[in-house]
């Protein structure tokens, strides 16, 4: 018996070494695909790191092959700027993902769910190196126009009942086409627009609540149905969480969240309430564009700029009049 | 004799006393283990797709306290391998005696290579046990979520046997340190499954005792328990070592009826006694924390370090070693005084233990069914993608969540309280017949079996 025994000791060690070799070997083929083709980013909440790395690079014309996961909650990912649709990131799941970027540049990633109360500072950039030109954004409308979108733009005149494009179309007063031309009208308020149609011979009969309608006509004619149902969905997607979807500017997201929201992530300025006719009827759509471009330097809106294409950004100027002006959708 | 030996079967025989099957089972269980460790520390932060978490805390813990513990007694200790690496440090060898563990003339020697110090005599119960296990319970919820907190959980519970096992001898840190091996010994008591000698004259006349000072057979019981001397499961670890070297086939695996240690005359250990009541608390308090409707405490338990932790901690700690022993020691004094027995109060306190033993082991049970078929349905993706890398080994890593049979498993759970109910009261009133105090003394003790019990019905099934 013993001789054999002592025969069966190295057997058994060895078995001992297979035993730990396994979870060894597991760890090693992990690793080795680490190591591999994909770039795992990492989602947490901006509270707890956002996303991990936040800064990635790639080569024009080849695939950039991202392995998404999320360590806490729902995420969405995608690229600022483009056709792309949104990807879900459930917590735990692996979610493989290829770019390719035809052209140099720094483009932006997301997050499209709203996972916290600081889900908007979730982002990153890819920094595409390469062949070609890079594209040279436009120049902004409220810097072309030389407006001051941090100056107080209060409405001098206010509508005594709310303004309806439906009705201006109905008073039969024929405008300039001059101030029916939406390149003209992006500096213009609706303020300004009302002076500047009050001021017209055709309307010295009308009442100024008919004058405000014709302004809301105004308005209205120089966007296309399809502009304003394009903002209504992005509003909804990335604005009402903060504004609300009434636009009153009370929603979910713009309410402290304590202790989660720290002093430094907290909103130090309460959302716009784009049904208030003093915040709104002042502002000109460059000058809403603007905001939306830069974001609200300090106050808690975020920088749009680098995730909404120049279409987009007026899409949503659009669809904002609709809190102002009846019969807008 | 109401029992069977299972070693008259020879398959079963056949299992139990050669060391390879065992230790095939063992060596099953270390490479899990390792698999977990790494999992937990490189795999996904989430807890519920983390293989460790899922493994441990759901799968692991409700079968052992569903299945090996009710039914199998200590047999899980049998072939846990966090203890190992340092037992097979502390003996020089995996399978058996080696020739380094024998004498010049060859002879074998019974020790193994490192001898080891003796457990201190005043720390060879069940209360630095009981601390350890109050120590991990504080911080669980923290634990039981974060996959990297498991793992070096996990990584200190092997490395702590090891070193135990290089100091002390023999199986010295699973029988007085390990925070669920006093759980297990306990509620084994309620095991239909036991080893003990068949005749114990036989032991007597055994000179060399080689059960407890090992033979070329094996080695001396790791459990520092003479065979002939055992009484209850509380202390045998189940490692069959006994089996192999006693050389007159004297020890028996027996199937026995359902808590036969329970009967045993006699008073109890107090640490018993207080090792069943801090369960109790716990398992109560569990239960609040994690399956009640109050979120604020949930998230108390899991903000470790924080105040809010620090005032969940105290409360955990008056409920589970002040409130839960207070109210015990209140039934069995009141019983006492109105029944006039003649045992001191801590006699009678102690004498109670057994009815402890089926609450809390159903108890543990009826909590574990709550949340293993709740989240049973994790297991799945975990096994496929063990490190939430976008593996499929078992095509199951699209699987959802999806909970099992939630529309039995509030009767399931109620029956088995309602069984545990009933199984501590008959105890009860057995116990204070045999004290001599009747009903008088029963009906206090009684009373307290329902507090935990409703307590948990009303946690669990509403």
């Amino acid at each position: 018996m013993a001789p054999r025994r002592l025969s069966r000791e190295p057997l058994a060690r060895a078995a001992v070494g297979l035993a730990l070799g396994l979870p060894l070997g597991l760890f090693l083929i992990w690793g080795a695909g680490q190591l591999g083709g994909a770039q795992l980013l990492r989602a947490r909440t901006a509270e707890a790191g956002g996303w991990s790395p936040d800064a990635l690079t790639a080569r024009v014309g080849e695939t950039l092959h991202l392995r998404l996961t999320s360590e806490d909650v729902l995420h969405g990912f995608a690229i600022g700027q483009s056709d792309q649709p949104a990807i879900e990131v459930p917590p735990g799941e692996i979610v493989d993902v290829e770019l390719t970027f035809n052209r140099p540049g720094r483009y932006v990633f997301y997050c499209t769910r709203w996972c916290g109360p600081n889900h908007w500072r979730m982002r990153g950039t890819i920094e595409v190196e390469g062949e070609g030109a890079t594209e040279t954004p436009p120049l902004p409308a409220y810097v072309a126009l030389g407006i001051d979108i941090d100056a107080p733009h209060p409405a001098a005149v206010a509508p005594s009942r709310r303004p309806s494009a439906e009705r201006g179309a109905a008073v039969g007063v024929e405008i300039p086409a001059r101030l029916l031309s939406r390149e003209s009208n992006l500096g213009l308020s609706p303020v300004e627009l009302w002076q500047a149609l009050r001021a017209e011979p055709g309307t010295r009969d009308l009442a100024d609540s008919q004058v405000w309608d014709l302004a809301a006509w105004a308005m209205r004619a120089t966007v296309t149905d399809e502009m304003v149902a394009e903002g209504q969905t992005l509003f909804a997607e990335n604005c009402a969480a903060c504004h609300g979807r009434d636009g009153a500017g009370e929603a979910a997201a713009a309410r402290p969240t304590p202790p989660a929201t720290t002093a430094s992530h907290a909103h130090s300025k309460e959302p716009v309430d784009f049904t208030d006719p003093q915040a709104m009827l002042g502002a000109s759509p460059a000058l809403l564009q603007g905001k939306i471009l830069r974001g609200g330097m300090g106050t808690g809106m975020p920088y749009w700029g680098p995730i909404f294409t120049e279409d987009q950004m007026w899409a949503l100027v659009s669809y904002l009049w609709n809190f102002q002006f009846e019969g807008w959708l | 004799m109401n029992r069977v030996n299972l070693l008259q079967n020879r398959a079963l025989r056949a299992l139990l006393i050669p060391r390879w099957p065992q230790l095939g089972v063992q060596l099953a269980a270390l490479a899990g283990l390792g698999i977990l460790i790494a999992v937990g520390l490189v795999g996904s932060p989430v807890g519920n797709r983390n293989l460790a978490i899922v493994v441990v805390w759901i799968a692991w813990w409700a079968l052992l306290m569903l299945m090996l513990v009710p039914f199998f007694g200590r047999l899980w200790c049998s072939v846990c391998p966090i203890p190992l690496p340092g037992e097979w440090l502390q003996r020089g060898a995996v399978l058996g005696p080696t020739a380094s563990s024998r004498g010049s003339s060859g002879e074998a020697r019974a020790q193994p290579r490192r001898r080891g110090l003796r457990w201190p005599s005043r720390l060879r119960n069940l209360w630095l046990q009981n601390a350890t296990f109050v120590g991990l319970a504080l911080t669980s919820l923290a634990i039981l979520t974060q996959p990297r907190t498991t793992a070096w959980v996990l990584i200190v519970l092997v490395g702590s046997a090891i070193v135990v096992s290089l100091v002390f001898e023999r199986r010295s840190f699973c029988r007085f340190l390990c925070p669920v091996g006093g759980v297990i010994g306990l509620y084994s008591q309620g095991a239909p499954l036991e080893v003990r000698v068949v005749d114990r004259d036989l032991c007597t006349r055994h000179i060399e005792k080689t059960c407890y000072t090992g033979s070329d057979q094996g080695y001396g019981c790791p459990w520092q328990v003479f065979p002939a001397t055992l009484r209850t499961n509380v202390s045998c670890g189940t490692c069959f070592e006994c089996l192999r070297t006693c050389p007159y086939d004297n020890v028996a695996v027996n199937l026995r009826p359902f808590g036969e240690d329970l009967f045993l005359p006699g008073p109890r250990r107090l640490d018993e006694t207080f090792k069943a009541l801090v369960l109790l608390g716990s398992v109560v308090t569990y239960a609040a924390v994690m399956l009640g409707p109050w979120g604020e405490l949930k998230a108390a338990a899991a903000a470790v370090g924080t105040t809010a932790w620090l005032v969940y901690a105290g409360t955990f700690l008056v409920v589970t070693l002040a409130i839960a022993p207070g109210l015990y020691w209140i039934a069995t004094s009141v019983g006492r005084a109105f029944s006039r027995v003649r045992a001191t109060s801590a006699q009678v306190l102690s004498a109670f233990t057994p009815a402890l033993v089926p609450l809390g082991i159903t108890a543990w049970g009826a909590f574990s069914v709550s949340f293993l078929l709740a989240n049973l349905s994790y297991l799945w993706p975990a096994l496929s993608d063990p490190f939430a890398s976008g593996w499929n080994l078992l095509g199951a890593a699209g699987v959802g969540w999806s909970p099992y049979a939630s529309g039995v498993a509030p009767a399931l759970q109620l029956a088995i309280l309602l069984v545990g109910l009933t199984w501590a009261g008959a105890h009860v009133r057995r116990i204070a017949d045999e004290l001599g105090g009747g009903l008088r003394l029963a009906l206090p003790v009684l009373a307290f079996t329902l507090v935990p019990t409703l307590g948990l019905m009303w946690l669990l099934v509403g």
